[in-house]
């Protein structure tokens, strides 16, 4: 059967690998080269080694923080995200697995800010943070903290229903006889969520942790819509960071690109983690 | 004494259960409450809004009753900021954008990604597994390492259009696709295939009489997470469109947003509930699929 498949490869494989050819392995190939170039377009590239990647630090003899202002900026606005969405999401699919009236409504109001794009969610919350720091003569880009938590906001309520729903899943495969069996030999509430419930949800918490990580991580339209990374440039995330550099004054393409190397060795790092973990969980059980 | 024990419980469970339920109402209601706050602000007149969002009259009705009424006929205005956005962004023309982008795209992932999935499946040789690394690779590379790249090819191959984006979406999408797909067909058995195949049936017959059907519930979870991306995209068009003749529904908000120095917070109001809109009634509709999707996408990628 094998081989008479094998010859139908300009049907089944050659229309998706054409458009993965242009649509990534080019793009990619191409933007690790142009990394080392100086360039404004794709067709004018000029070799220049290391000099994106050390412009990135410090330009003409001076240091610039601004990425890596940008760097510790994204990486406690994610951590705080992390926290947060996982908890609550936790705590919510714990009292929705418990069969109060009104779930199936709850759990689709949670989900729903989830659907909407970060765009015109981040207006949404803009009017509402803007017209109620109108009273105290602020604005939400007054200093990179009121930035800073805005944008916590805005994600947690559009994440929180969705990594909910993955818990409530979690939850509800673990087995109710060893719930009941914790339950006979004494255990109060806390002991049965420390010891039965937390341990047997390892695995999804592995996975809403490293959703949540890369998915604040990678955040883009909504600081692009909430902030555009003011005041000055203090809250600027990578991917803003990047796209700024980029976009922002020609002859700095190359940088842009430099940075958006180091995102990707990052973001894959993050991955590469994920995956030992989950591995390494999947073979305990 | 089991059974007992087991009323106990129940009478326990009820009286939690109503306090849950009023505190998830609670809670619930103020979840909404944000969208239900750019609901009630488009109706209103523009500078009303940040001077009094969350009310309905600009008079307080300590006032008298007489004058909070006329205040509320005041500060409200019908439509107008809804026909003022429909005219500023051309919403009906990005609908249109988005949803054409948004269908085809979709249907070409949903395609070209399951074929390409049987394939590298079932014929093993070391072309078909560097795919499937290749794709693998793919899920993990964030797209402001491509955007620079990706854009100017897509300007140089003419792809600069609302049908040649779909393209671009079926190469950057094609990763998670051909992922969940080959997930899939590596736990269906190859008998029922071989069967078909000796009766007579080409490889193309037995995908689509075969395999295809197979597949309809993976089908449904890759068609919901990519619809849910391409709908809400707003870099990659942003960059590949030619956005000065083609706006999708994304990039018409952000436009709003950025080409009128002041922004009109009314027509801004009047947009935002034009693009929640089809999404709640799509997710009203869908519900069931939606949720599903997304657990299985989120469980496997």
């Amino acid at each position: 059967m094998e081989k008479s498949i094998k010859k139908y490869w300009p049907v089944f494989v050659l229309p998706t690998m054409a458009a993965f050819t242009i649509g990534f392995i080019v793009p990619f190939v191409y933007g690790i080269w142009l990394s080392f170039c100086k360039f404004t377009t794709v067709v004018d590239w000029k070799f220049v080694g290391l000099r994106n990647y050390t412009r990135i630090f410090v330009v003409n003899g001076e240091v610039d923080t601004t990425f890596l202002h940008s760097l510790w900026y994204t990486a406690l606005f994610t951590v705080v995200t992390v926290a947060i969405i996982n908890v609550a999401a936790f705590g919510i699919a714990m009292a929705l697995t418990k069969g109060i009236k009104g779930t199936n409504l709850f759990r689709t109001v949670f989900f729903l800010p989830n659907l909407i794009g970060g765009i015109v969610l981040s207006y949404v919350w803009l009017m509402i943070f803007n017209s109620y720091l109108a009273k105290y003569s602020k604005t939400i880009v007054s200093t990179q903290w009121y930035a800073f938590w805005g944008l916590v906001i805005v994600v947690c309520w559009q994440q929180i229903g969705y990594m909910m729903i993955i818990y409530v899943a979690g939850i509800q495969n673990i087995p109710a006889d060893l719930i009941e069996a914790a339950k006979i030999d004494g255990a109060n509430n806390w002991q049965l969520l420390k010891n039965v419930t937390l341990p047997l949800l390892m695995p999804t918490i592995t996975i809403c942790s490293f959703l949540t990580l890369t998915n604040g991580f990678k955040l883009f339209d909504q600081n692009l819509a909430l902030t555009g990374g003011n005041p000055g440039k203090m809250s600027e995330l990578l991917a803003l960071n990047i796209y700024n550099t980029m976009y922002g004054t020609t002859g700095w393409q190359g940088v842009g690109q430099a940075k958006a190397v180091i995102f990707f060795l990052l973001v894959a790092l993050i991955s590469v983690i994920q995956n030992k973990l989950t591995t390494s969980k999947e073979v305990q059980q | 004494m089991a059974k007992t024990d087991m009323n106990v419980s129940t009478v326990r469970r009820a009286k939690h259960g109503w306090i849950l339920t009023t505190i998830f109402a609670v809670i619930s209601i103020t979840w909404i409450l944000p969208i239900a706050m750019v609901l009630l602000n488009s109706f209103k007149r523009k500078a009303y809004i940040f001077a009094n969002p969350f009310g309905i009259s600009n008079v307080k009705l300590s006032q008298g009753f007489a004058r909070w009424q006329a205040g509320i006929s005041k500060t409200f205005v019908g439509f107008m900021n809804y026909k003022t956005a429909v005219k500023q962004t051309k919403f009906f023309q990005s609908f249109g954008y988005s949803l054409f982008i948004t269908v085809i795209s979709v249907f070409l992932i949903i395609l070209c990604c399951s074929m390409c999935a049987w394939y590298i499946t079932r014929v093993h040789n070391a072309a078909t597994k560097i795919i499937y690394l290749l794709c693998l690779f793919s899920m993990i590379v964030p797209f402001q390492m491509v955007m620079f790249t990706l854009s100017k090819f897509a300007n140089i191959l003419h792809l600069s259009n609302p049908l040649g984006i779909t393209i671009v979406y079926l190469g950057f999408g094609a990763g998670l696709a051909v992922f969940m797909f080959t997930g899939f067909v590596k736990s269906v058995s190859v008998e029922i295939e071989e069967a078909a195949m000796i009766d007579g049936c080409t490889p193309i017959q037995t995908y689509f009489k075969i395999i295809l059907p197979i597949m309809k519930p993976t089908i449904v979870t890759v068609a919901i997470l990519e619809s849910m991306w391409v709908w809400n995209d707003y870099l990659l068009p942003s960059l590949v469109l030619n956005i000065n003749k083609y706006k999708t529904i994304p990039i018409a908000v952000q436009f709003l947003k950025q080409s009128h120095g002041q922004v009109d917070w009314g027509a801004m109001m009047a947009v935002l509930v034009l693009a929640i809109v089809p999404i709640v009634v799509f997710y009203i509709a869908a519900q069931k699929y939606i949720i599903e999707g997304v657990l299985a996408g989120a469980v496997k990628g």
